[in-house]
């Protein structure tokens, strides 16, 4: 059951990826990322990690795919044009890539047995996990919780005033 | 029951979907949106080690991860546009000037 379900979301999340890959139109790109962020979320059910889950709908398929799409729709991008330095990226990427998913996956094979097999509900908190995770966010991790909300408050600066039109 | 390995695969291939997006695509817009594939492959391993583990300080760095992705967009998304009005192109090949 478990197996089926991860090879479902995993060859969507994949085909998601592929698909932004390959699409021309941004708006197309932006669509097929919407689909691997919620197959990305079932994955992350499956890990036992609900608020993570929850978070991942919310803030990312939810909040920053609409501003992506905001933004598509504001200029009005249309299909990508093919230019010289696309066919260099090409050829010098391409295989980079090539050798760097190589690695990675052989390095998880040589690896695999010292890694525990993952099994639904094999990682259950006690009381539950947003409850875990409030514990930890407020007790633990309060300084840089109490940084990022400082960070927010920058980030929301520096878009107004970049994107202000200067008059 | 799936081995963790499957996870981790599954989390470089999407890193690598993003890093040849990233380097294949010329529209800026979708530059910025391979950087999204690629910090949500990195959270995937996050929380298949917090799984494995057995602790929960990777879902919290996961939330940080998306705290951070969420300002970032924020700024970028602002230069871009802020980019689109001086330049009048998305194109990443037409934009290789630091002065106009």
């Amino acid at each position: 059951m478990h197996q089926v379900l991860f090879i479902i979301f995993g060859l969507i999340c994949v085909g998601g990826a592929v698909n932004l890959l390959v699409q021309r139109h941004p708006i197309n790109s932006a669509l097929s990322l919407v689909v691997v962020m919620g197959a990305l979320s079932l994955i992350y059910l499956l890990l036992g990690a609900e608020f993570v889950a929850a978070v991942q709908i919310i803030v990312y398929a939810g909040a920053v795919m609409v501003l992506f799409v905001f933004v598509i729709m504001l200029l009005n991008a249309g299909a990508e044009e093919r230019t010289r330095g696309s066919h260099v990226a090409l050829w010098v990427g391409g295989p980079g890539v090539a050798i760097l998913a190589g690695m990675i996956v052989y390095l998880m094979f040589r690896n695999d047995q010292h890694f525990n097999p993952v099994r639904i509900g094999n990682f259950v908190q006690q009381p539950d996990n947003t409850h875990s995770v409030a514990n930890s966010l407020f007790t633990k991790f309060l300084l840089p919780f109490e940084i990022t909300s400082v960070l927010i408050l920058i980030a929301i600066m520096g878009a107004v005033v970049l994107a202000r039109r200067e008059s | 029951m799936v081995p963790l390995s499957w996870y981790l695969i599954l989390s470089a291939i999407l890193f690598c979907l993003g890093v040849s997006a990233f380097l294949l695509k010329r529209n800026i817009i979708t530059i910025f949106m391979s950087i999204e594939l690629m910090l949500n492959a990195v959270n995937l391993s996050f929380v298949a080690f917090a799984n494995h583990l057995r602790n929960l300080d990777g879902q919290i760095f996961v939330f940080f991860v998306m705290v951070v992705a969420a300002a970032e967009a924020a700024v970028g998304l602002a230069i871009i546009i802020a980019v689109f009005r001086t330049r009048e192109t998305l194109n990443v090949d037409r934009v290789n000037l630091l002065k106009l």
